[in-house]
């Protein structure tokens, strides 16, 4: 029978829930690395018991665990991000020019096929890739030696590389995303890359359509269609139908187009769900009430999914690494929340229940569907 | 034999309980009982020092006999209670965060 397993990094350690396919009972593990931030953990596609997770605090820096039986012991492995060359500079807040400087691993992307091959989105902006299981980790450069590179901004959580999508029908085509620079593709297999912002539309900055330095939240690609990618940006929910040379707006009736986390049904493809955040000020939904909207068109019309969400009194955050699906059949759908609850519907959306409700504030939620 | 006391995070990722008894050739700095204990628990590296400048993390002090070492030079000599095993070389975690 199958089950699912939902990897859950806080800012005070790891949590590990498990259940049948039914999704109404749970079994919750941890905290695993009590103390520290989990920004991301992930599992291999190639290997689901093969796990990786990025812990790091402000007093002693980056540590990488790897678990080899679905989360139940952990080891460290390496934990040297060093820079390619000189690295040189970004723009500071302020517009001077500072020195890239290593904070954090913010997403680990276990490669598709080969359990020994991660990829690692840091902050300050940088794309890692380790192919020996985590042993060493070596930058793939060409992504922060882009023209551009010098003239990324941070975002208010800093210069973070926090979207890995690794193209399943094409080795060779990654798609990244840095707040605040925007997203970027390669071809190549990270040896060059392209700015992929036209469409979008900031009005923050001195050019709204500038190439980069666009807030990028969050980019979602179902692997059945790699050309298709969803985007929750600081404002706006975008789509792009051609691997993001261009996008649209989809935003339509949201109660407001500002969120972190966008996802896509696992069956179907058009049908994308988002977490309205009132305002990039106040980083809570909107009239207090915690709602998932669902589009079953591809974005534009939305409607509000709200059954066993609470819907008065309730300002938590849900942050951009916090949603996942599983691959169940009706699709289950889960997120986090800074208030540290974990909601997950396993009927597509229509009803949600927490499946642990005091956890640290959450920071990610990832979902594996095991056989 | 160097005895070292880490902070609890430290202790529990380098799985070890109480002090750290280190042999340290040569002098004995900073420096050298760093890269023991380094060599002893790899998985330290980057948690007490900075991999790529080798410089201390902004928020991890080091004491021993009732001193604040930690703007002494890494190849200063600790002090001799500390080289003779008599007093620990802390490596301490600033109080301060949430």
């Amino acid at each position: 029978m199958s089950s699912v397993r939902v990897l859950v990094g806080t800012h005070k350690g790891a949590f590990v829930l498990r259940s049948d396919a039914k999704r109404d009972r749970w079994e919750i593990d941890g905290p695993y690395f009590a103390g520290w931030e989990i920004y991301h953990l992930k599992g291999s596609p190639a290997d689901p018991d093969r796990l990786y997770a990025s812990q790091s605090t402000g007093w002693f820096g980056q540590v990488i665990q790897r678990s080899n039986d679905g989360g139940r012991t952990w080891e460290p492995v390496d934990n040297k991000f060093a820079y390619a060359g000189v690295p040189g500079t970004h723009t500071w807040y302020d517009g001077t020019p500072h020195p890239w400087e290593f904070k954090r691993v913010w997403h680990l992307e276990p490669s598709r096929s080969d359990p020994d091959t991660v990829y690692a989105g840091a902050e300050d902006a940088a794309l890692f890739r380790t192919t020996d299981g985590g042993r060493s980790w070596h930058e793939l450069a060409g992504l922060r030696e882009h023209g551009t590179g010098p003239r990324w901004q941070p975002g208010a959580g800093g210069l973070c590389l926090h979207t890995i999508i690794l193209d399943p029908s094409d080795p060779d085509r990654i798609f990244i995303a840095i707040s605040a620079a925007g997203a970027f593709r390669t071809n190549d297999g990270g040896k060059s890359w392209t700015p992929i912002n036209k469409g979008l539309v900031s009005d923050f900055m001195p050019d709204p359509t500038a190439e980069i330095g666009h807030c990028v939240h969050h980019v979602a690609m179902h692997p059945s269609r790699p050309g298709v990618l969803f985007m929750q940006k600081h404002w706006d929910v975008m789509r792009s139908d051609d691997a993001g040379d261009s996008w649209h707006e989809i935003s339509g009736n949201l109660p407001s187009d500002f969120g972190f986390v966008i996802d896509i049904h696992a069956h179907d493809p058009e049908t994308i769900y988002v977490v309205p955040i009132k305002s990039d000020s106040e980083h809570v939904p909107p009239d207090g009430k915690l709602r998932v909207y669902r589009s079953r068109t591809g974005g534009n019309e939305w409607e509000p999914l709200t059954k066993g969400l609470p819907q008065e009194n309730c300002y938590v955050n849900v942050l951009r690494d916090a949603m996942s699906v599983d691959s169940l059949d009706a699709c289950g759908v889960y997120f986090g929340t800074t208030g540290g609850q974990v909601y997950a519907s396993a009927d597509a959306g229509d009803s949600w229940k927490p499946i642990v409700h005091d956890l640290p504030a959450v920071l990610s939620v990832e979902v594996q569907t095991l056989p | 034999m160097i005895r070292v006391v880490l902070p609890a995070h430290l202790r529990t990722l380098a799985r070890v309980s109480g002090e750290v008894a280190l042999d340290v050739e040569g002098t004995v700095t900073q420096g050298s009982v760093l890269n023991a204990l380094e060599a002893r628990c790899p998985m330290l590296r980057g948690t007490i020092r900075d991999h790529v400048t080798g410089a201390r993390r902004p928020f991890v002090r080091f004491f021993a006999c009732e001193q604040d070492l930690s703007l002494d030079s890494p190849d200063a000599p600790l002090p001799d209670a500390v080289a003779a095993g008599v007093e620990p070389f802390l490596v301490v975690g600033a109080i301060a965060g949430g």
